[in-house]
């Protein structure tokens, strides 16, 4: 698998990641790369290995269905750049 | 269901180049009935103050991470029994990536290729009595998103997050209904059931239920064409506008050589008409992967069993029992079962009395006077109870039908007991045989011209004579006894 210049604009743009043109080029060598390495774990023989999630043999913690949490709408919005009357305000989004 | 029952005739579309058939498919997705969310302790009640019922996992924190809430897994295996769908012992969540300002995590925790729910089937009846037999896909749970509030302030969108996180399913069906009729009637069905399960209350107005509406056209008979989506409808009337409109719009698009291209639409309600969402056109590269916050989802046969022992009784199977065994037409026992709420009355009303009487009384004054007043059965000013003690009345003689329906009346603005009115107002039915004859001798001196007619063959005339003497008696006369000493007394 490899990727062209306009595969990774498309990935930088999904990630919201501004990468210039004359960046581009160097990325798409740098991201061909890794894959490679990542391709190479396809050498080994999984038939009849199921797929897994996770490497840790355990079930999944479940909480009790009780209202523990939230009420402090101030710590919420203590970083947000701006907020007002208990919203967050960020700039304006309309279909 | 029986094997009798017919498939509904589809909605077709007359074109230029003939008849063209509806193709729908919906995702409807149901707010989960729990206290707290799908994976934080904060609440998830409608109507507080902005961004209160949110916890720091809601808001996306770094380093805060979600467990699942017990009672939401339950509440998903609950539906999917219900649904009669397929239960799966082991599921995984994964994340769906997009940006958007009220999804502060950049990704949603939903389930993609492995969901809690598989294949069930819902049986959707329309007015015709004809059943589309729709099947459901898959049933997965996910995390609501924030919502976004434009109209606050010139230059800003406000995000409130109280609904982040909150647990909601999504039921996929499969694209087997054929008119916007089905498509509305299916809603119903499962707004129906989650609310008889109480997985959802299935409020649309409040936006605990809304739908994703799939629909294409073909030639009958022909290959399915390409789909438009249109996104988060909020009422079964707009559920069927929506539905009409998109179709006509594939129609003549097709028609004038042009192609359907996918897209999500989406439904103004102000003109009835869909559009395309542009801006969500290069966001649908949601590079789905296991989230690795979160370990798959496994429970035991022994978690299934134990909710499916109870289970309530659903609508389908309390339709069969009311005409089986209570003797209801087919359709009274539709429109009683329609809300848990009404069967719940009716069930009270005629434990111990005569079903068809009960039913006749629930769906016909009662309904009568709800809908005037604009008032839920919930918020009834007669209780089931107190209906109950007013059909003993009657079927004890101690009043007439007649009498009750005032009574009845009464009670609907009072409050109060049927018993209590009748002996406030000396409404007791008069059964004293001597009483009432002196009233149809009374009658009869007074009508001897009438007298003479009837028993010179003028049959008809009993009714004048059985009118009188109710009127006489202000209607607290026993008909039947009336009836009898009238005839006696005339033939004599």
């Amino acid at each position: 698998m490899s990727l062209d210049k306009a595969t990774v604009a498309g990935i930088a743009h999904l990630a919201r990641i501004r990468v210039d043109d004359d960046r581009l080029e160097t990325m798409v060598g740098e991201l061909n790369n890794i894959l490679g390495w990542i391709e190479q774990l396809g050498e080994v023989d999984t038939d009849g290995v199921a797929p897994m999630t996770s490497v840790a043999d355990m079930q999944a913690p479940m909480r009790q269905d009780v209202v523990n949490d939230g009420n402090y709408q101030d710590r919420v919005l203590a970083n947000a750049p701006a907020a007002a009357d208990g919203f967050f305000g960020v700039p304006k989004v309309i279909e | 269901m029986s094997d009798t029952v017919k498939a509904p005739a589809p909605q077709l579309i007359q074109g230029a180049t003939g008849d063209w058939e509806i193709v729908l498919g919906l995702e409807i997705h149901a707010q989960v009935v729990s206290n707290a969310k799908l994976f934080s302790g904060a609440a998830t009640e409608f109507g507080a103050e902005p961004n209160t019922q949110v916890s720091l996992v809601d808001a996306a924190m770094p380093g805060m991470l979600p467990v699942i809430n017990e009672v939401v897994v339950e509440q998903a295996v609950r539906t999917g029994l219900g649904l009669k769908a397929q239960i799966n012992n082991f599921s995984v969540f994964d994340r769906k990536n997009y940006f958007y300002p009220d999804l502060p995590q950049g990704y949603q925790i939903s389930q993609f290729s492995q969901p809690i729910v598989g294949e069930g089937i819902v049986h959707v009846e329309l007015a015709d009595g004809s059943v589309r037999e729709v099947g459901v896909e898959r049933l997965h749970l996910e995390q609501d998103a924030g919502k976004s509030v434009h109209d606050l302030h010139p230059q800003q969108t406000y995000v409130d997050l109280n609904r982040s996180g909150v647990a909601l399913m999504e039921i996929v069906s499969k694209p087997d209904m054929r008119s916007s009729e089905e498509a509305s009637a299916y809603v119903r069905k499962i707004r129906s059931i989650l609310r008889y399960l109480g997985t959802c209350d299935g409020n649309m107005e409040q936006g605990s239920m809304r739908a994703d509406v799939n629909v294409s056209v073909r030639k009958p008979g022909g290959d399915l064409g390409t789909r438009a989506e249109i996104k988060n409808v909020n009422s079964l009337k707009f559920i069927q506008q929506a539905i009409e409109y998109e179709a006509q719009r594939q129609v003549d698009i097709i028609e004038d050589g042009g192609e359907i291209k996918q897209e999500t639409r989406l439904f103004d309600a102000g003109s009835g008409t869909t559009r395309s969402m542009r801006s969500k056109e290069e966001a649908h590269d949601y590079r789905y992967f296991p989230d690795p916050d979160l370990l798959p989802l496994e429970f035991d046969d022994a978690f299934v069993a134990r909710i499916k022992a109870d289970l309530p009784e659903l609508p389908d199977d309390k339709m069969d029992r009311f005409q089986a065994e209570l003797g209801l037409s087919h359709y009274d026992a539709g429109v009683l079962v329609a809300e848990r709420e009404i069967a719940d009355y009716f069930e009270i009303v005629a434990a111990g009395r005569d079903a068809k009487i009960a039913a006749n009384w629930v769906s016909g004054n009662l309904f009568g006077l709800l809908n005037k007043d604009a008032t839920a059965i919930t918020d009834s000013p007669v209780s089931a109870e107190q209906l109950g003690g007013l059909l003993d009345l009657m079927a004890d003689g101690t009043i007439s039908g007649k009498i009750a329906k005032d009574v009845f009346e009464d009670m609907f603005a009072s409050g109060k007991d049927a018993a209590t009115i009748v002996d406030e107002k000396g409404l007791k039915q008069v059964s004293d045989t001597g009483a009432i004859e002196a009233m149809v001798d009374e009658v009869m001196a007074a009508n001897q011209d009438k007298v003479e007619e009837y028993r010179g063959g003028k049959d008809k005339l009993m009714g004048f004579f059985v009118g009188q003497v109710m009127k006489a008696s202000k209607g607290q006369a026993n008909p039947g006894v009336v009836n009898q000493i009238l005839k006696d007394k005339l033939s004599g």
